[in-house]
């Protein structure tokens, strides 16, 4: 993910000015995101999981529009949390595929940075399936 | 006779078109305020393990990379003990929209359905939810990455 590479230099003023100022907006802009998806539900009427589905691909479009990875930067885990995130892993590895490969890089890049959390979901969910049983 | 509760049937039905206009709307603006604290308040712990891996010196990737497979693994738990539902009833979209309601909604449906079997019962149904989810993630990501590369270039 090259929005590391820009870096949090120790004076660059230009970043997210504070360790306090980045919880803030963590905060707001997950919960805005969260919010967003509410009103989908409520107002829009689209159902939960669609919902979900709409998430994943307003991240992947952002991405695309190249305002995602200024939003991860800003706002942190409030970008890196929701939904929209895995959106914009896909993406992004779709496009440094492209960079590295072409039309088959792009096959294989897109998976590669989701990757490790599509495993760690599959493992964590089978196991967690498997040990716990429903309450009703 | 036969007219009359014909009649009455008519106007129970028409009662009921109308209770069903008023009734089912859901508190809107409570709805939207609780999924912003619940979906913050998610975001908020994921920032404390940024800072956490990151004071653990990892640099900012590695550490947002970690941080989502903790939520992960903490979604899963919660769900497996019963105490994500609750969350879920009480923050709604906020709930579901971080990485925390993907791990729900994996495990959730894989929960409920092992009693059909190890293969069609709880792998099939991890995802029911997620498959969706990633299917749309991944077209809307090769036509995004594709546009982006047409117009902006690499």
């Amino acid at each position: 993910m090259s929005f590391a590479e820009g870096g949090r230099g120790k004076g660059d003023r230009s970043g997210p000015p504070s360790r306090t100022m980045t919880y803030l907006w963590a905060f707001l802009v997950g919960g805005l995101i969260c919010a967003a998806g509410q009103l989908l539900i409520d107002v829009a009427h689209i159902p939960p999981a669609h919902t979900m589905v709409v998430m994943v691909c307003a991240g992947a479009v952002l991405t695309g529009l190249g305002l995602y990875e200024p939003l991860l930067r800003f706002a942190g885990a409030g970008a890196s949390v929701p939904l929209t995130n895995f959106g914009f892993v896909l993406t992004k590895g779709a496009l440094s595929g492209l960079a590295k490969g072409g039309w088959v890089g792009m096959l294989s890049g897109i998976l590669e940075l989701s990757g490790t959390v599509l495993a760690a979901a599959v493992l964590f969910g089978f196991a967690a399936a498997l040990v716990f049983r429903p309450r009703s | 006779m036969a007219d009359a509760q014909q009649q009455q049937r008519w106007a129970q039905k028409e009662y009921a078109a109308l209770a069903a206009q008023f009734h089912p709307r859901p508190p809107i603006w409570p709805n939207v305020c609780r999924a912003f604290l619940v979906g913050g308040g998610i975001s908020l712990l994921g920032q404390g393990l940024i800072t956490l891996f990151q004071a653990l010196g990892l640099d900012i990737t590695g550490a947002m990379t970690r941080t989502s497979l903790a939520l992960l693994a903490v979604g899963a738990l919660l769900t497996g003990l019963g105490v994500y539902d609750e969350v879920g009833r009480f923050g709604g979209a906020g709930a579901a929209i971080p990485i925390t309601g993907f791990a729900n909604s994996i495990v959730a449906p894989a929960m409920e359905y092992r009693t059909e079997g190890l293969v069609f019962g709880l792998s099939a149904r991890l995802f029911s939810i997620a498959g969706p989810v990633i299917t749309f993630g991944i077209l809307g990501a090769v036509v995004a990455a594709a546009l982006r590369w047409a117009i902006v270039g690499p």
